[in-house]
């Protein structure tokens, strides 16, 4: 009886956004007296980090500090609206919308500018730490605070903005399936390497390698967060779990997380990602979404990996030592392909 | 480990931004890490009742009779409520945009379809009063013959799981059982290939696992509204079809979501809401309505199984020239939305790889389990499995590396894909060469050199003549008035597509836009190429 290793690969593409579009999402921005801005949502932050995303999104559009942009989500009544925080559509769509609004806020901010420095608002840029000044003349400035003292106390003017984003509904051919499903795709290219033990069927994770192309990685570090948690969630549906472990037969479910099972710390293995950047021609700032796609290379890189190990293919999942096992005994004992 | 590869496609960015690109921290950490974040269930209301459902013990039965006179007298109970309390005591999810007909109760009336299905709420002061109520009421069932698996259930005389759709399949487009996706001629690529596999993969149900389970709390506002706090990913998706179960203005409502305690799809159905607020509108007060961990795992939604059939061609030199698909989504009792991932499945054929002949059927297929849901990957996640193993088998088969047998058939820049659009903005060569060069696994030079924005297009971007089925008689649309379906529908029934010609082969190319297809809806724009 042995452990043996193998690897396995798996490549994939993944749609960004609801299927066929016709999914708005809206976004509303202004500006209190201070100069600190809010961005108003009906959107949804999972844990994902939608809050952060779009903070920084607005915060780059208008070109102040990200500390002075605070995002609210959540509330029917003050957020227009958002179809939902799924689909990896949350950097995409509502992105785009809080760059839009981001911009028409940005426009309004630089009127007030141009008024109180008495220039054009074309002459003006922000630089990003809370002041507004004439291009190449930086000591020509108004800070954002002074803007929006004066915007509403002397010039009467609402810094905000409106935005909304929406990929028209796309028709579907009943005959043939053509259609629009989507604007842009991330991509993804993940090699796992397994541990098999012939003698109990287990399989256990020795390390992946990654490639995942996402558009612009707005917030590395949100990216790295998605995909790492995205490969443990790949690796318990590969290994682990399901509600019917005798499907199609419905019985024996399991009720709680003793009967669920779920990979623990000392289940999960090193993983060594590279993030590809190809900017998606309607991302906010070239955007994609990593959030969906990120488990789904795992699952077949990990199966494709038992049979680099010990020479069996199962095709059904979850996969668990039992069937692995079963599969050993027919083949009629391990059989370690080429090592890769 | 998360390292930026900014020299590859470094010429089509602009990297000198000041706020994008930084990993700034995230502005709800500090609540986080200090557990001050707010979820819904940290709302404690005052006289806050407490709703639990009695579910089906039945996976399939007739419902003969419903005596609640025991439970009624309760200690505790202020309210029972039936499916007649509901006002509108029918819907499906996919309404807001007029996909599907209306096929789920909120509370079950003549039968039962799945076991674990509501029958009866109880609004109680106390969940333990609520639940000692629920073992009091008496439900005389008459069980039913089920069916559990999906190419059963497509059997003729398989039971009738859901009358809404009698064949046990969604309807797609008022006459196919299925999403087809057509593209070239597999039978024609078979039978020039030098191999051909054909396989079956089949994916258990999976449960999004949440921390937080579903859950709700509906309180009376001042003039007439109710707040509701709630676990919904997806705030107006939930306000919307409250509004439609309880036949109210959606500005009755004012929805407060906020911290989720994860959601991966399980938190799209709108599960406890509409009970919940019916519960605040019959008793005057706040009520909680909040899964418990055996509801959330069996009868909460789960990623939905699919079975799928894969079959493919192969020549010696490893490219792949037809791939044929067939599968069967699980969706359960009810459609919720995986009629809506049959649609995305046949849209992400043959997965990312220029083939040039491929064939599809998708079914979303009713059975007497629990409703499936999104999650995660939808539509693609199983799809994706069965793919890449097929990729390594067929790899194993002609003797290549699968890494380079990937590149070799990968999609690039200016291909045509089988829904029918031009690939644009494409890597997925570059994430093979990254990750091959990550994992010290061995290419070959040329499939080094290879590239996304290279080789495509040409005789790739073609659209292959292609035989089209036996059309079948269109009836016109049946029209349902839906919450966001605001807009006048333009003229009765939406325009039937035009009669196909029957299939000559090989058929003459389709021109890009000479089919008459039919929208999805009206209201959300127009054709998009």
């Amino acid at each position: 009886m042995a452990r043996y290793r193998g690897r396995g690969i798996a490549s994939i593409n993944y749609p960004i956004g609801m299927n066929l579009g016709g999914d708005p999402s809206q976004a509303l921005v202004h500006s209190n007296p201070s100069g600190k801005f809010t961005v108003s949502l009906s959107s949804i932050d999972l844990g994902q980090g939608m809050k952060s995303v779009t903070r920084q999104i607005c915060a780059e559009t208008l070109g102040v500090p990200v500390e002075d942009v605070y995002v609210d989500t959540a509330d029917s009544d003050t957020g227009p609206h958002c179809m939902g925080s799924f689909a990896s559509r949350g950097t995409h769509r509502v992105g785009n919308a809080v760059m839009a609004a981001a911009k028409e806020a940005r426009g309004v901010m630089m009127e007030a500018a141009a008024e109180e420095l008495e220039v054009n608002a074309a002459d003006l840029e922000p630089d990003g730490r809370g002041n507004i000044h004439v291009k190449g003349a930086p000591h020509r400035s108004i800070s954002t605070k002074d803007v929006a003292i004066a915007a509403q106390f002397k010039q009467g003017k609402t810094i905000s903005g409106r935005g909304i984003f929406l990929v028209p509904l796309s028709a579907v051919d009943p005959e043939t399936g053509e259609m629009s499903p989507a604007t842009c795709y991330a991509h993804a290219c993940m090699v796992a390497e397994v541990e098999v033990d012939d003698e109990t069927g287990e399989v256990a994770m020795v390390r992946m390698d990654s490639a995942y192309e996402l558009g612009r990685a707005l917030n590395p570090r949100l990216v790295e967060q998605q995909l790492v948690g995205g490969a443990w969630m790949g690796i318990s549906h590969t290994l682990f779990e399901t509600t019917e472990p005798y499907y199609p037969d419905p019985s024996h479910g399991p009720r709680d997380f003793v009967e669920y099972l779920m990979p623990g710390p000392g289940d999960v293995c090193p993983h060594d990602i590279a993030v590809l950047e190809r900017p998606a021609a309607d991302g906010p700032f070239g955007a994609k979404g990593p959030g969906e796609m990120c488990a789904n290379p795992v699952l077949p890189a990990v199966a494709n990996a038992i049979f680099n190990a010990v020479g069996v293919r199962i095709d059904d999942l979850p996969i668990t030592p039992e069937k692995v096992l079963r599969a050993i005994k027919a083949q009629g004992g391990a059989r370690a392909q080429a090592r890769r | 480990m998360l390292e930026l590869r900014k020299d590859i496609f470094a010429d089509e960015r602009d990297d000198n931004l000041k706020e994008i690109g930084k990993g700034t921290q995230r502005q709800d950490m500090l609540g986080h890490v200090t557990g001050a974040s707010t979820y819904f269930n940290d709302h404690k209301l005052q006289g806050m009742l407490h709703l639990k459902v009695l579910r089906s013990p039945h996976a399939h039965a007739r419902i003969r009779r419903i005596d609640t006179a025991e439970a009624e007298r309760s200690p505790g109970v202020r309210r029972i409520i039936r499916g007649a309390d509901v006002p509108h005591n029918l819907n499906t999810l996919l309404s807001l945009i007029n996909f599907g007909k209306d096929d789920e109760p909120t509370l079950a009336v003549d039968k039962v379809r799945y076991k674990g299905e509501p029958v009866i709420a109880v609004v109680a002061d106390s969940p333990r009063e609520a639940f000692e109520a629920l073992a009091k009421v008496r439900i005389d069932y008459e069980p039913l013959p089920a069916v559990f698996d999906v190419e059963e259930a497509l059997k003729a005389g398989a039971p009738v799981v859901n009358e809404t759709y009698p064949k046990n399949t969604f309807t797609y487009y008022d006459v196919y059982d299925h999403q087809k996706l057509r593209f070239g001629d597999v039978e024609r690529g078979f039978a020039s290939a030098d191999h051909v596999l054909e396989q079956r993969y089949q994916m258990s149900p999976i449960e999004h696992a949440p921390t937080e389970t579903n859950g709700s709390i509906a309180a009376p506002d001042t003039n007439g509204r109710y707040v509701v706090y709630t676990s919904t990913q997806a705030l107006f998706f939930s306000v919307d079809t409250c509004a439609k179960i309880l036949d109210v203005p959606s500005n009755t409502f004012h929805f407060i979501g906020g911290t989720v305690g994860g959601g991966f799809g399980g938190k799209v159905d709108t599960l406890t809401e509409p009970l919940a607020i019916l519960g605040a509108m019959l008793t005057g007060r706040p009520v909680r309505y909040i899964f418990e961990r055996e509801e959330e795992m069996q009868y909460g939604p789960p990623r939905g199984a699919e079975r799928i059939y894969l079959k493919d061609g192969v020549m010696r030199d490893g490219r792949i020239v037809a791939r044929k698909v067939r599968a069967y989504f699980d969706s359960g009792a009810y459609t919720r939305l995986s009629s809506y991932a049959a649609v995305k499945c046949a849209a992400h054929l043959p997965g990312p790889y220029t083939i040039p002949n491929v064939y599809g059927d998708i079914y979303c297929v009713f059975t007497n389990r629990t409703p499936a849901t999104a999650m995660r990957g939808f539509g693609v996640t199983a799809m994706d499995f069965a793919i890449e193993c097929q990729m390594d088998k067929l790899a194993h088969l002609v003797g290549m590396d699968p890494m380079e047998f990937r590149i070799l058939n990968a999609y690039r820049d200016g291909d045509m894909k089988a829904h029918r659009r031009e690939a644009k903005n494409t890597a997925l060569i570059e994430c093979v060469q990254v990750a091959a060069e990550k994992a010290k696994w061995p290419l070959r030079e040329e499939f080094k050199r290879m590239s996304s924005l290279k080789g495509g297009g040409g005789t790739r971007a073609a659209v292959p003549p292609t035989a089209r089925d036996q059309p079948v008689p269109v009836r016109p649309a049946a029209q349902q008035r839906t919450t966001y379906d605001r807009a006048p529908q333009a003229a009765g029934p939406q325009p039937p597509h035009p009669p196909t010609p029957p299939p000559v082969a090989p058929a003459p190319a389709p021109q890009p836009a000479a089919h008459g297809a039919i929208r999805f809806s009206s209201v959300f724009g127009s054709r998009r190429r």
